[in-house]
């Protein structure tokens, strides 16, 4: 309990802590690495932390905000303000290279370059997704929705194993 | 009964016209976002029935944020499960189209791709806006409805242009539908009112744009458009169809069974 003498923590210890929650559907990363964290202000006893959502119907959003406040009162910081913020919108380039890397190891092809939304029908794909297996890019997609909302399904014409991929967003 | 067109009509001014406004960007989303979770373990395909799901979930959320909104808006200590929840079908603002039985899956699909086509042209304009909570809501959404269409879009291609029973049904949903899109469209006394809160919408550009987009994927998916005519409107002043009703009924009835309820 490395807070517990003085219960001040500093703006260095809370993001050590939030390094340790993970998203509860891909327990890898973690909520900082994803960009789900936007801001972190300590201010004497009081932790201020400004979140933002994946997509507005993530189940995980819920659990997330629950993990964020059991790890910090775990520390002894109980004087938690969270905020959630909806602009900038959440997008998959805040994502680093090294938690792509953990996605990868972890089976998950990481993201392209976000794509441009807007009026666009009927559109391809630019890029085959890169099989986090074996590494060939002859691969082919399944489905554009997956087994979670940031996910799409796509299979390895090389090794022939299905895959998941963070989609770009 | 007949319905008076909107253009020119007296109606008596609005309460609160930023909630009015609220409610129907959150029941449009809600409402159809429950019709789409009707699929949920009833898909052609397993892909797809995960499709469905997703997108299901991206509406209600979407519908969840807004009336959450709405009710701080309203300020009467509404939450959005209240809102969600405890209000009666005259108390919905969600247009018509969105409230129809999910139908066959070629229902399903053109009508998300109708409403997905308004719903991102409509999104890039209330990003636009200078409501901040609003605007934020809106871009978050935009990104997942331009994905919805992408998918929507691409299935109204491969029906219509697929075999002669995926054809004959996909025109046969446009046939049905077309007279409930022009609801979407219409401008009253709310949409004029919310001027004052920085939210402008030319609802005239963006559904000749929509028109461009849907002639555009109806004639390549070798769909017909159906001709202009009458059109289904009172969604938006809480006069639905006799299908809200039953919706309402089922989605309603485990919050309204037990109250306050906790698990």
């Amino acid at each position: 309990m490395r807070g517990e003498e003085s219960g001040v923590p500093t703006r260095e210890q809370v993001l050590e802590i939030l390094e340790q929650v993970k998203d509860p559907e891909i327990p890898v990363v973690s909520v900082v690495e994803l960009g789900i964290v936007r801001r972190v202000a300590v201010a004497g006893t009081q932790v201020a932390i400004t979140i933002t959502p994946t997509y507005s119907g993530c189940p995980a959003m819920r659990e997330i905000e629950q993990d964020i406040r059991a790890a910090l009162s775990a520390e002894g910081f109980d004087d938690v303000i969270l905020e959630t913020v909806h602009s900038p919108a959440w997008t998959t380039d805040w994502i680093g290279a090294e938690a792509r890397e953990k996605l990868r190891a972890y089976g998950i092809a990481p993201p392209g370059p976000a794509e441009q939304g807007g009026l666009v029908t009927i559109a391809r794909r630019r890029a085959a997704a890169v099989c986090p297996r074996c590494g060939s890019s002859n691969t082919s997609l399944q489905s554009e929705f997956g087994s979670t909302a940031c996910k799409a399904i796509h299979v390895c014409n090389a090794c022939r194993e299905p895959f998941d991929e963070f989609k770009a967003f | 009964m007949s319905v008076p067109p909107v253009a020119g009509a007296r109606e008596t001014p609005v309460a609160n016209p930023l909630f009015e406004y609220l409610l129907r960007l959150g029941d449009d989303r809600l409402v159809l976002g429950h019709r789409m979770s009707e699929w949920c373990g009833h898909g052609p395909i397993l892909e797809e029935d995960i499709a469905m799901a997703n997108i299901a979930l991206d509406l209600v959320g979407q519908g969840s944020s807004l009336l959450q909104l709405a009710g701080v808006t309203e300020g009467a200590g509404r939450d959005e499960d209240a809102l969600a929840y405890f209000r009666g079908e005259p108390e919905f603002r969600n247009a018509q189209l969105v409230e129809l039985p999910k139908g066959d899956f070629a229902f399903t699909m053109v009508r998300q791709f109708l409403f997905d086509a308004y719903s991102v042209l409509q999104l890039d304009a209330l990003q636009k806006s200078t409501f901040a909570p609003l605007a934020g809501l809106a871009s978050k959404a935009l990104k997942e409805d331009s994905y919805h269409l992408r998918h929507s879009s691409d299935w109204v291609l491969r029906l219509g242009d697929g075999t002669a029973e995926s054809h004959a049904r996909a025109q046969a949903a446009l046939d049905e539908l077309w007279r409930f899109t022009g609801e979407l469209f219409e401008s009253d006394a709310v949409d004029e009112a919310v001027r004052d809160n920085g939210i402008v919408v030319d609802q005239a550009a963006i559904q000749s744009r929509w028109q461009q987009v849907v002639a555009d994927v109806t004639r390549r998916a070798t769909l017909t458009l159906p001709p202009a005519g009458a059109s289904a409107s009172g969604g938006r002043r809480g006069r639905h169809t006799e299908f809200l009703g039953h919706m309402l009924a089922e989605m309603q009835i485990v919050a309204r069974s037990h109250p306050g309820a906790k698990w």
